[in-house]
């Protein structure tokens, strides 16, 4: 495991010496700033939209941020040649596969407090009021559906050669299950048989980031709690689809011959 | 093996005593082919070769010849096709056989984002040599290669050279027994390069094993004990550098060129 925690302290130190988080930051919070001081026709709710624009921004951001970063993680080790000297060291394809996830998923982690805090701020000074245990549960939520995200982008690292030809694949992919993830079964149901059926199963295979995306709604419209169990249930569902990706992942990785 | 090969591989058989920190048996290196209907691309044919503790060894050849290849299969970056190689009696696929080795690539660009003490740091801890010692080491392997005035600059601010005496320096951090370089003085100027010699003539000093691979051969004449050249995938030569250009009754670069089979046309 000592690989795999230096590994991911690697990636952590690339994100907050990048710009990426920075920018995306900035413009979150300027969004969420100008909002924050409008009031629209002088609307009393209006805290409400801002929650739901603001909780949007922060879920694209953190999506743009663990797409791009993952992205370029095993494409660029490749491309500057450092994969040579890191593999030379006793090091296993297997523990960088794993410290490259392990050092997205913190690394984004890391962001969403960021983000959290500052949407906190600006709502709790509107609002007049904390609910610590709703924000935890959406962070949480958020973080593994992050977690899928990333593994998810990790295989696509090792499939695609340009890190842009798999952050597009992936938005898209990512988009569509958050879209029509939900719709499929349904979908399915009233389609003639074979396509049906190819639904049903696309249905049950993918893994349905919408469940996640759907406790925001509880921020913003102040709904009851989750229950505990049910959000350590959604973090077993995350481990499971991110353990199949990353041993994909790692499989497709192990045979892959590195030209020096 | 050729004949030269045969007459002049006596370098290891001389010093039986010794360990063999590299071993190669018959190491096959093959590609697929590129095309439906090619066979597949041969890189190594039937290599064996070995390699003696507290020797430096330069492992030569014109471009093609499977140099890169059998570093490759050495450092476990890709398995060979048939036969094995081993590092002090470990197969190299095992990641353990790693832990006693330096490797220096050719013109590698670290992590832009880090200092060199950072990226000295983060490779020892893959060592996992303790946090007093590896900072003791730091230290003494940015003073080696002359970085230590610059340890907190980031890496994306040094030139060219600087770079290449950052990959050394990585190379050395876990003190290595065996040291494997790969065209080590490609990029440096005549005092990097002096600098590099040195580190090697230390190293040999201090009874460790360098294997490298070279187009320098002035350089290689210098500072190798013996040498192996290879070409299309075979072993054509091995031997002291020494017994060689006394055999030859010239230096290495003839003997090279020779053995590679290019002949140079007559000039006027």
């Amino acid at each position: 495991m000592n690989s795999v925690f230096c590994l991911a302290g690697i990636v952590i130190k690339e994100l907050y010496r990048r710009k990426d988080f920075y920018v995306l930051f900035v413009l979150t919070a300027i969004i969420t700033l100008l909002l924050g001081s409008v009031n629209f026709f002088h609307e009393d709710k209006i805290v409400r939209y801002v929650k739901d624009i603001c909780l949007l921004l922060i879920w694209l951001s953190s999506l743009v941020i663990a797409v791009v970063t993952t992205a370029r993680q095993i494409p660029t080790e490749r491309e500057s040649r450092t994969i040579f000297p890191l593999l030379a060291k006793p090091v296993t394809r297997g523990q960088l596969v794993g410290g490259k996830f392990l050092g997205c998923w913190l690394a984004c982690g890391i962001a969403l407090l960021v983000f959290y805090l500052f949407f906190a701020v600006v709502v709790g000074a509107k609002e007049g009021r904390l609910p610590l245990s709703q924000y935890f549960q959406v962070i949480w939520m958020q973080w593994w559906m992050l977690a899928i995200v990333i593994a998810m982008v990790l295989l696509g690292s090792v499939l695609f050669s340009a890190p842009s030809a798999n952050a597009t694949i992936c938005f898209a992919a990512i988009l569509a299950i958050l879209i029509l993830g939900g719709h499929l079964h349904r979908l399915a149901a009233v389609q003639p048989s074979p396509l049906g059926q190819a639904l049903s199963v696309l249905y049950f295979l993918i893994p349905h980031l919408e469940w996640f995306y759907a406790v925001r709604e509880r921020l913003i419209f102040d709904s009851a709690l989750l229950g505990w169990g049910d959000c350590l249930l959604a973090a077993a569902y995350a481990a499971a689809y991110v353990g199949l990706l990353l041993v994909a992942t790692w499989t497709v990785f192990r045979r892959k011959i590195l030209t020096v | 093996m050729s004949t030269e090969a045969t007459n002049a591989a006596s370098g290891a058989a001389e010093s039986p005593a010794r360990e063999a920190v590299i071993r190669i048996e018959d190491l096959a290196v093959e590609y697929p082919p590129r095309a439906f209907g090619e066979g597949p691309t041969v890189a190594v044919g039937k290599l064996s070769l070995e390699v003696t503790q507290g020797e430096v060894f330069g492992f030569l050849g014109p471009n093609g010849a499977g140099k890169t290849s059998t570093l490759q299969v050495l450092l476990g970056f890709q398995p060979p096709t048939r036969g094995a190689a081993f590092i002090y009696g470990l197969e190299v696929r095992h990641p353990i056989a790693r832990q006693r080795i330096g490797y220096l690539p050719e013109l590698t660009y670290y992590y832009k984002f880090l200092s060199a003490e950072e990226l000295l740091r983060f490779y020892g801890r893959l060592f996992r040599i303790p946090r007093g010692e590896l900072e003791a080491r730091i230290d003494s392997v940015l003073k080696l290669v002359d970085l230590d005035p610059v340890r907190k600059r980031l890496i994306k601010t040094y030139s060219k050279g600087m770079q290449q005496r950052i990959g050394l320096a990585q190379a050395l951090i876990n003190s290595p027994d065996l040291l494997i370089l790969d065209e080590p003085t490609s990029g440096l100027d005549p005092l990097g390069r002096m600098k590099v010699r040195e580190i090697i003539q230390r190293l040999k000093s201090e009874g460790k094993t360098v294997f490298f691979s070279s187009h320098e051969l002035g350089e290689v004449e210098t500072v190798c004990d013996r040498i192996a050249i290879i070409s299309q995938g075979e072993l054509k030569m091995v031997g002291r550098v020494a017994d060689l250009v006394r055999q030859y009754q010239t230096h290495l670069e003839r003997i090279f060129l020779k053995v590679v089979g290019y002949e140079p046309q007559a000039s006027a």
